[in-house]
């Protein structure tokens, strides 16, 4: 089987995310990457070096510089003619452009999956994880988003894959890209963090976000997360939310602070190997799933850990 | 103007999904279920709309007769006119999206609005999947909408922050948490709910094959995660770290 590799980058290098599903790519057949973007010679370069690729089709044009999904998917659609499963990491550009895809290739996508158990059959998540539905497709080609956590990153070295041009397909005309605003910050990306600290509702306000959450984290050198509750009150930003309808990620060890454990926040963190919750209620669910719980005031246990540490 | 905004009537997000012993899928009989919260939202906004221009917002759902209740939801919500299409069968997205654009071809909206995901196969397709059948513009995660004339400009929750994109009409539009907070029918908007239209079809009234094309041969319970150990103190939760290795 011939697959495509459909490569998030943010114009200067391969973001991780790709990496794990390079890894799934492989367990189907021959790993083929598409780098598409507005002067991305330097990711394509970098791209050829990751470990197991064949060939690495590069679409330079104006039309593809912010991933809009509308122009993505017809030069994906053209490049099928050729291969037999397109994969795309399940972030917010991935999830974006799949879908639109299958769409035209008239399929229907298989949604972050888990495992690779044959040509034709993976394993996903349903009901925010809590349960994992064996599926099995009829469709000739096929169209399939990867979950990060659940596969291995490919080696960013080793590869020798060769590098081809693909003419552009124009844009579409029915969109245009106005800005954006990504959160600089100095931390570990979410996703491929070791350690996570995470805080929930009980901070009660951004100050303390950054005086009680942040410490703690920097002493571990930790990316910092956040409940749904968290976020929709404005303490942190979007994309700290972890969960069912935010970042799923599953690093060594999560520290869940003031947490209650929504099903919806555990869809997204329940992998993590070790999950340390601290909470003043000794009944909160967070404490079913966690390795070591504490039981108290996070405004008095928090700042004499991150002193301790 | 006028909006379509496609509900999926799932088990209610409160309501602790639980495996049959069977291995065949989620068990649904006697528990509660609702309205997609993503869904709730993608109405709410519609109706938010209707200072800007919007003067007719019609909500379809493709599922089972009880169905109904959730479309009747939305129409308690404040839209206008609903359409069932009726299939006791699980329709998969590519499926919806079809009806969908079927559906499209005869209202002509200006503006769909979906949710970005049905809580339980938590597939996040359908939006995306219509976008391309119908060739026109996709904002998906929308936590912003601004609605003119001829366009629609939509700022977008993407990995790392956010992303405006300018889309020219008609656009499909899939909803995020943050959008807004959505409403709860009043009581006599229940009652006066009751009186709206209902239109109900079939996937056979609109030439579309449903056929799935995903075979599910098993669901199962996640590997149980166990309750560890509970710690006295810091001192205690630090030498557990220092013994992991995550402190010196
Ligand atoms: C469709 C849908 C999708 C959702 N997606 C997500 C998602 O992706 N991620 C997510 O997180 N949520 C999500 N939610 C929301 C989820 O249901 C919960 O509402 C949310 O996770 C609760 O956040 P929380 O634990 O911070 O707040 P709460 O549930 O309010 O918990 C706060 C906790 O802090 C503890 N506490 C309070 N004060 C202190 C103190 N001084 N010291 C120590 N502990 C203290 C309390 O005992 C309590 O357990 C979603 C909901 C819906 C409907
Ligand atoms: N059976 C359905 N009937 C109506 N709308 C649906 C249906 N399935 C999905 N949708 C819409 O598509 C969105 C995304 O669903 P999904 O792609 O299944 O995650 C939902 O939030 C709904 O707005």
């Amino acid at each position: 089987m011939k697959t495509l590799v459909w490569v998030e980058h943010d114009g200067a290098s391969v973001k991780d995310a790709t990496l794990a599903v390079v890894t799934a790519a492989s367990q189907l057949g021959e790993v083929h990457l598409l780098v598409a973007g507005r002067g991305v010679d330097g990711v394509a370069a970098e791209a050829a070096k990751i470990a197991g690729v064949g060939k690495v089709h590069v679409a330079d044009d104006a039309a593809y510089a912010h991933a809009l999904a509308e122009n993505v998917a017809p030069l994906i659609v053209d490049l099928m003619g050729h291969h037999d499963a397109v994969l795309f990491p399940a972030t917010s550009n991935g999830k974006n452009i799949a879908p639109r895809v299958a769409a035209l290739l008239d399929v229907m996508q298989i949604s972050d999956i888990l495992s690779v158990e044959s040509d034709d059959t993976f394993t996903r998540p349903i009901y925010a994880g809590n349960a994992i539905a064996t599926v099995q497709t009829k469709d000739a080609k096929k169209v399939i988003t990867v979950r990060g956590t659940a596969f291995e990153k490919a080696a960013t070295t080793g590869g020798s894959g060769t590098i081809e041009k693909v003419a552009a397909t124009g844009d579409k005309g029915v969109s245009t890209y106005v800005g954006s605003e990504i959160a600089k910050s100095e931390r570990p990306e979410l996703t491929s963090a070791k350690i996570i600290v995470s805080g929930g509702r009980a901070l009660q306000n951004s100050e303390n976000f950054h005086t009680i959450i942040e410490p703690l984290a920097d002493k571990l050198g930790a990316g910092v997360g956040a409940s749904r509750a968290a976020v929709d009150a404005g303490y942190v930003p979007n994309d700290y939310q972890v969960g069912q309808t935010g970042k799923i990620v599953a690093p060594e060890v999560y520290i869940a602070i003031g947490i209650s454990g929504a099903i919806q926040h555990l869809a997204g963190m329940k992998d993590s190997k070790t999950i340390i919750a601290i909470n003043k209620d000794e009944d909160a669910p967070i404490f079913q799933v966690a390795d070591i719980g504490l039981v108290g005031d996070l405004f008095k246990i928090v700042p004499e850990l991150t002193g301790k540490l | 103007m006028k909006v379509l905004v496609p509900v999926k009537r799932v088990l209610d997000y409160n309501v602790k999904p639980r495996v049959k012993a069977d291995g065949t899928g989620v068990d649904l009989a006697n528990v509660k279920m609702s309205m997609n919260p993503f869904d709730e939202i993608a109405v709410e906004e519609a109706i938010r709309l209707k200072d800007k221009g919007v003067t007719e917002i019609v909500v379809v759902s493709i599922g089972e007769q009880k169905s109904q209740e959730t479309l009747r939801t939305a129409l308690a919500m404040g839209a206008d006119r609903a359409i069932l299409v009726v299939s006791e069968e699980k329709v998969e997205p590519l499926g919806v999206a079809k009806l969908l654009a079927k559906i499209v071809e005869e209202e002509k909206p200006d503006l769909i609005i979906l949710g970005k995901q049905a809580i339980d196969d938590d597939n996040n397709q359908t939006g995306q999947m219509l976008a391309g059948l119908l060739g026109v513009g996709q904002a998906t995660f929308a936590s912003k909408v601004e609605l003119t004339a001829d366009s629609v400009t939509v700022t977008r929750e993407v990995d790392g922050g956010s992303e405006t994109e300018m889309l020219s009409l008609p656009a499909v539009i899939t909803t995020d948490l943050r959008l807004n907070e959505p409403r709860y029918a009043s009581l006599p908007n229940i009652m006066k709910a009751k009186s709206k239209p209902m239109a109900q079809k079939t996937p056979a009234d609109y030439g579309v094959d449903v056929s799935p094309r995903l075979t599910t041969l098993k669901v199962i319970e996640p590997a149980k995660r166990t309750a560890g150990v509970k710690v006295a103190d810091v001192d205690e939760l630090v030498a557990k770290l220092k013994a992991m290795g995550v402190a010196k």
